[in-house]
């Protein structure tokens, strides 16, 4: 039994961090050229294996065509980011160690505090590099590796080559190649054989610099029957010029292995945001995709699964708000290639104040996917006339007895349940919140508490400014 | 004592006249009993009274403690003690019923803890259990009136207003209904209820009941305006 949400007990994210300044170490800016790529390879050390996918990605990435159905991102000049920024601060593994105008940040974020409560392991980005990187002692002598991803590729190159842009390769698309040339931050996680590790590890990116671009990647390996939930965080100070994020997320999940990914992206709102994220399941793992897109101006997310070995299963659940002048697209990929394999998609969007919302998702059923289904339902909720949603479903099925089932609603608040709410002495104004938030109760149930309470806030933090809708 | 009067009201919905010169008063500790053919204007009535956007009154008033209430907001008046039980309570997807009591009980300034939320489920036979389950979602005819009394128990309005709380409820349901209604009347709450069946008016043993028929007050009198509809119909009481 679920008990009221205590929402004053706990320490709240603020997302109304002001600018920050710190003196950064190292910084690329510009065009992205052969010699930047060889500059920032250089400064982390890293092998020639490195350095090589690096410059093909870069390759591609010029030789790759710009999507010609990418909308809002006319302002994006890459030529005037800031690709690379090495804060001038060593990492640490306790907030103490850390310059007290950063600590302060992440204590307004109240990540200490969700840390000591609900992580078994944290790592913190702060503009390209992990500061701050901590976990419990026993899940290392289990042999669970957290760790940088940059130190990763030194220490454990054999693993990391194993997977590292296997499961998203840099030819996939143009952004993707991108990625591969200046990828920076980001972390390592490997689950030995067998190994649960119950309480969620967290990865928290921020920007603070305006035309930042930030690329970080995190590549979770998930050995044979292993279970690992890892939490995304995501902010940035609102700035006058826009930020630039292209993050990727790799997840291989070995047999029967179990992984939860779960995002809270509250980018703020002019930062164009897109992320790449795709798992490979093989026989029996299970992974599970949940996605909450309340931030950024443009967003491109599709989180995506690779279901390769039999029976394999996975579920991707999205909530994206478009709020004001913002363009959401998100959706996902479900790609079954073998028999018995099971997909299920649940994307809710909110649109209001002229926001525009998109799902766009794809299905594939492989010749060889036998016995094997994918149920999708997405609905959209418009809270005003000028806001708008789109569903763009496309299914591919090369299978006979594949079943394949979609579902789409788009509608508004019922006039009826708000009446009922006011009658109970709500205003107005609490409750369409009520009901918002009940719109995307089922997915948010799904979540550890403390999230529960981050994403209802963060939902009500954005009512408040909204008053009521017409 | 709180007392509620509704003095010469004209309610339109869409342009159409539906409520038409309706007055009476109902007093603390009082049940007053309406009732009338389908389509009289019973539920617009009760509707009004709660401040539905969609009714608009015209001409009257709607008096609470002598205070004109017609211009105030839903909310408003659910914090001035009025109640609504709704004929048809509209599903709240994704809405639990502890946040959703919890929060209207504390909106009203009434204990909003989970034991009185357990409370007030156990009070009309509902399982603590449904405290997780989404506000009327699945729920059938029977259950979905209890929940409404469950509300009314734990919101503790000095105006209650039933909007036929009876349908779908079981012969338990009734005995329940009945105790409750009686129950509130003797704690000094003002009861307008809305009903069709006979034999729960027989067990309530109202103090008042109106006849509406047509959006206006036909007849007005004690229980036996209940026995003389029984035996007469409707056809005759509007005559």
């Amino acid at each position: 039994m679920s008990i009221p949400v205590p929402i004053e007990e706990l320490a709240l994210p603020q997302y109304d961090i002001s600018s920050i300044t710190y003196k950064p170490r190292i910084q690329l800016k510009g065009r992205i050229s052969r010699s930047t790529i060889e500059e920032l390879s250089r400064s982390k050390r890293e092998p020639e294996w490195m350095l090589r996918l690096r410059l093909r990605s870069l390759e591609l990435f010029e030789k790759l065509p710009t999507p010609n159905w990418l909308v809002g991102v006319e302002e994006l000049d890459l030529e005037e980011l800031t690709h690379y920024i090495q804060p001038d601060v060593e990492r640490v593994s306790s907030w103490d160690q850390l310059p007290s105008e950063i600590r302060r940040v992440y204590e307004k974020l109240g990540l200490p505090e969700i840390e000591a409560r609900v992580l078994s392991g944290l790592a913190a980005q702060f503009e390209s590099e992990n500061i701050y990187l901590s976990f419990k002692k026993f899940l290392e002598e289990k042999g669970v590796i957290l760790m940088d991803m940059s130190e990763a590729v030194i220490k454990y190159p054999d693993l990391v080559k194993k997977y590292f842009m296997r499961v998203f390769p840099p030819s996939d698309h143009k952004f993707a190649a991108l990625h591969g040339a200046v990828w920076s931050g980001g972390v390592f996680l490997y689950v030995p054989p067998g190994v649960r590790v119950e309480a969620p590890i967290e990865a928290f990116f921020f920007v603070a610099s305006e035309l930042e671009a930030q690329f970080e990647h995190t590549l979770i390996v998930a050995d044979e029957g292993s279970f690992i939930h890892f939490i995304e965080g995501c902010a940035a100070p609102l700035f006058k010029k826009y930020s630039f994020h292209d993050g990727m997320v790799e997840i291989y999940a070995h047999r029967n292995s179990h992984v939860k990914f779960t995002t809270v992206q509250n980018w703020s709102k002019n930062l164009i945001n897109f992320n790449n994220k795709r798992a490979i399941l093989e026989e029996g793992a299970v992974v599970e995709w949940a996605e909450g897109s309340l931030g950024s101006k443009v967003s491109y997310v599709y989180p995506s699964v690779i279901l390769k070995g039999r029976g394999s299963r996975a579920s991707i659940y999205n909530i994206t708000l478009a709020k004001g002048k913002t363009w959401k697209d998100s959706g996902a990929k479900a790609y079954h290639l073998a028999p018995e394999t099971s997909s299920e998609v649940v994307s809710k969007s909110i649109s209001a104040q002229g926001g525009v919302a998109v799902y766009r998702g794809l299905v594939k059923m492989a010749r060889g996917a036998r016995n094997s289904k994918a149920a999708v339902k997405c609905d959209s909720l418009l809270l005003d006339t000028e806001s708008k949603a789109y569903t763009y479903p496309k299914n591919e099925i090369e299978e006979d007895d594949a079943l394949v089932v979609h579902e789409a609603t788009t509608g508004r608040l019922s006039e009826d349940a708000l009446f009922y709410a006011q009658s109970r002495g709500l205003t107005e104004d609490e409750a369409r919140r009520l009901l918002v938030i009940g719109y995307v109760g089922d997915i948010l149930k799904n979540l550890p508490f403390e999230y529960q309470v981050v994403f209802r806030r963060v939902l009500e933090l954005e009512f408040e400014e909204l008053g009521g809708y017409g | 004592m709180v007392e509620l009067e509704v003095s010469n009201l004209y309610v339109k919905v869409e342009g159409r006249e539906i409520i038409r010169g309706v007055s009476f008063h109902v007093g603390g500790g009082k049940i007053t009993v309406i009732v009338g053919p389908n389509g009289s204007g019973k539920s617009s009535l009760l509707l009004s009274i709660m401040g539905h956007p969609r009714y608009t009154v015209t001409q009257g008033k709607i008096l609470l403690n002598g205070e004109d209430i017609s211009s105030l907001k839903p909310h408003e008046r659910a914090r001035k003690g009025i109640f609504l039980a709704f004929q048809n309570p509209p599903e709240l997807p994704g809405v639990n019923i502890l946040s959703f009591l919890t929060e209207a009980a504390s909106k009203l300034g009434r204990p909003s803890d989970i034991g009185a939320v357990y409370a007030s489920l156990q009070a009309v036979g509902l399982p603590k259990e449904y405290s997780d389950r989404n506000v009327n979602e699945g729920f059938s005819g029977g259950e979905k009136k209890r929940l409404e009394l469950a509300q009314a128990f734990m919101l503790d309005p000095s105006v209650v207003m039933l909007d036929e709380p009876d349908s779908g409820l079981d012969i338990e349901g009734l005995r329940m209904l009945s105790r409750l209604v009686r129950d509130l009347a003797s704690r000094g709450k003002a009861v307008l209820l809305v009903s069709h069946n006979p034999k729960t008016l027989e067990y309530i043993s109202p103090d008042k009941v109106l006849v509406l028929v047509s959006g206006r007050i036909a007849l007005e009198g004690g229980i036996e305006v209940v026995r003389k509809i029984e035996s007469e119909g409707f056809p005759v009481i509007a005559e």
